[in-house]
């Protein structure tokens, strides 16, 4: 059982390195919205993105067209990112667990924690992440969220290439124990069991 | 890749840089440059909106400054930082987050002369409204605590004597009144002490002190801890709530646990305007890179330094929480361990004129208003740092008349002794 208050960097690393496919369930065509920033960003880096928001059926995302649920499909998915409350997550990964085959991995966005869907999920061999962005957990393994100021916990004495559109950038950098944020992840643990 | 964990020294000397993409450069340059251009339309307005992670102009970020935070960011434990101009700048930049007119903070008595003077006056015309307690007194931060309170403010080892602050007690106040604790840990600099560690929520620094710590360069350094949710009942707007220059942007729902450093960078510097020079930001890089060895020098002349005046006949008191008989020595054993600090006051038994006759002998010390400089120094504080503040408020600070302050350097202890031996015996 994963311990969801506080993911090895290997962990997240080795999902955002595996998979390829993501489908992102609550993704907004509203450009100021988080789940549409991420789903560029993650489009931009090279994952095969597919859009499901019921409420925008018939309209397309940065040319994807949006599905109005994960039956929709219609082929093997890596990964569902979900971009929906807590009170909303369980009904999805219900319908995750209907799919053949299933995903390998879900995602559940910043803020979002479900403990009693990530068992179910991980009963079945699926990798769940909880309460993390996929876009800023690439940004800070990757190193490109260094631009921000932000602690990437990662070192690499390697020249890296200068990002372009399009491009993967390499994950596998050292990650760092001293400069963890372990205060961060006992405030989020502490939060969680509060609500 | 095995998640290894390396040390503090390690972190010192490589967090946040790496080999520059575009020339191999293995120094961190410095991007001396005001503005950045964008692939196309679309790019910009990515970066506008904070969509995309990137450069725009140097006053909201630039990439030597952004190696300097996440270095200070890694060494403070925190989960993302912001430079600016100074550790002033900080101060303002921070409380502009979290003040509204009106609102109060209550910040310990035992600051900074240059922060006392910041608080009471420069923020009283916004509004803002400071509320003192006594750091030895941890009921009188309970006390102060409104409805309006916004924030608790204290340093870590506090100027001018080096005493040291019960940053745990004090954050256990903070965290029942529901409201961030910003440290200042300049003077300890997280060699000695990492407040996040202890409770802190918020960290800054005057980078201008022991971080860069050659006395050449002027900056200031916001810590986001990640660990304060700012999104609970209203209170913090600035990040709970729709941004209307940014579109409708809500920081803390976007950025989450470095939604506060964020919320510092494109609200305050950017409308603020204390940018740090990417030069400056060089220089405190090289700097730091050398702080633990520093520091650990500062600290073992500061203590011998102060063994030496506290047997000396000219001496009435020394204060410096690393004696074991100082009234803060049980705190600097529990917070800094590896030595408590290089800033300290003593007082002469012949008053003001002895401390003025002092000052003029000494030969190595330099009669300077900084701290945490390479070379050592000394300045009486009632008559400068203080100098603004009554006189009983000046005695609550630690800054009375007949007392002398010491940054000790790092030259060689013998050379420093004697020369105040010198100064002091005739």
């Amino acid at each position: 059982m994963m311990n969801h208050d506080a993911y090895p960097d290997n962990y997240i690393r080795g999902i955002l390195n595996g998979v390829k496919s993501i489908a992102m369930v609550g993704a907004s065509p509203v450009n100021v919205r988080p789940s549409y920033f991420a789903f560029k960003y993650l489009a931009q880096r090279g994952y095969d993105m597919i859009p499901v928001n019921p409420g925008h059926v018939g309209k397309e995302l940065l040319g994807k067209p949006f599905i109005a649920s994960l039956s929709d499909i219609g082929g093997p998915v890596d990964m569902i990112d979900i971009f929906r409350n807590s009170s909303h997550i369980m009904p999805v990964v219900e319908e995750a667990l209907t799919l053949d085959p299933l995903p390998k991995v879900i995602w559940m966005q910043l803020g979002a924690r479900d403990d009693a869907a990530a068992a179910r999920a991980e009963s079945v061999g699926i990798k769940v992440v909880m309460n993390r962005c996929p876009k800023i957990e690439y940004g800070r393994l990757s190193s490109e969220i260094s631009w921000m100021g932000v602690n990437s916990r990662t070192l690499s004495s390697k020249r890296a290439p200068a990002p372009t559109q399009g491009m993967r950038l390499s994950l596998n950098r050292m990650s760092v124990g001293g400069g963890t944020t372990t205060a961060s992840d006992r405030a989020a643990k502490n939060k969680s069991e509060q609500s | 890749m095995s998640d290894r964990l390396p040390g503090f020294s390690t972190l010192a000397v490589h967090a946040g840089a790496q080999p520059d993409p575009t020339t191999g450069a293995r120094a961190t340059p410095i991007y001396q440059t005001t503005s950045f251009v964008f692939n196309d339309a679309d790019h910009a307005a990515s970066l506008f909106g904070l969509q995309a992670f990137g450069n725009i102009y140097t006053r909201i970020g630039n990439p030597t400054n952004a190696v300097l935070e996440e270095r200070v960011a890694a060494l403070e434990g925190g989960t993302a930082a912001l430079a600016v101009a100074s550790g002033h700048a900080a101060q303002v930049v921070v409380l502009q987050q979290l003040l509204q007119p009106g609102d109060e903070f209550i910040a310990a008595r035992k600051l900074y002369g240059g922060s006392i003077n910041q608080f009471t006056h420069a923020f009283k015309s916004f509004g803002w409204n400071v509320v003192w307690a006594d750091p030895d007194d941890i009921a009188s931060f309970e006390r102060a605590v409104t409805p309006r309170t916004k924030a608790i403010f204290i340093e870590s080892i506090a100027n001018p004597a080096g005493s040291i602050t019960d940053i745990e007690a004090i954050s256990t106040v903070a965290r029942k009144a529901g409201v961030p604790l910003i440290v200042d840990n300049t003077l300890a600099s997280p060699y000695l002490i990492r407040p996040i560690d202890h409770g802190a929520d918020i960290v800054v620094h005057s980078l201008t002190k022991f971080l860069g710590g050659h006395g050449n360069s002027l900056g200031g350094i916001i810590v986001d801890a990640g660990t304060f949710d700012w999104s609970t009942g209203g209170k913090y707007p600035m990040l709970s709530e729709p941004r209307p220059e940014y579109h409708g942007i809500r920081l803390q729902e976007t950025f989450g646990n470095f939604a506060f450093a964020i919320a510092c960078r494109v609200l305050g510097l950017r409308d603020l305007g204390p940018a740090l020079s990417p030069f400056n930001a060089f220089m405190i890089l090289t700097g730091i890179e050398t702080l633990p060895l520093r520091m650990q020098k500062h600290c073992d002349n500061a203590k011998a330094v102060a063994e030496f005046l506290a047997g000396h006949p000219a001496v009435a008191s020394v204060s410096y929480a690393g004696l074991p008989s100082d009234k803060y020595n049980q705190l600097a054993r529990k917070y800094a361990p590896k030595g408590a600090g290089a800033v300290f006051t003593f007082s002469l038994k012949g008053g003001y004129d002895a401390g003025v006759n002092l000052v003029s002998k000494l030969q190595l010390f330099s009669h300077l208003a900084n701290v945490g400089d390479t070379r050592s120094l000394v300045i009486h504080p009632a008559s400068t740092t203080h100098s603004q503040l009554d006189d009983a408020a000046k005695i609550k600070s630690g800054a009375g008349p007949d007392v002398v302050r010491l940054s000790v350097g790092i030259e060689d202890k013998e050379d420093l002794i004697a020369d105040l031996e010198q100064a002091l015996g005739a």
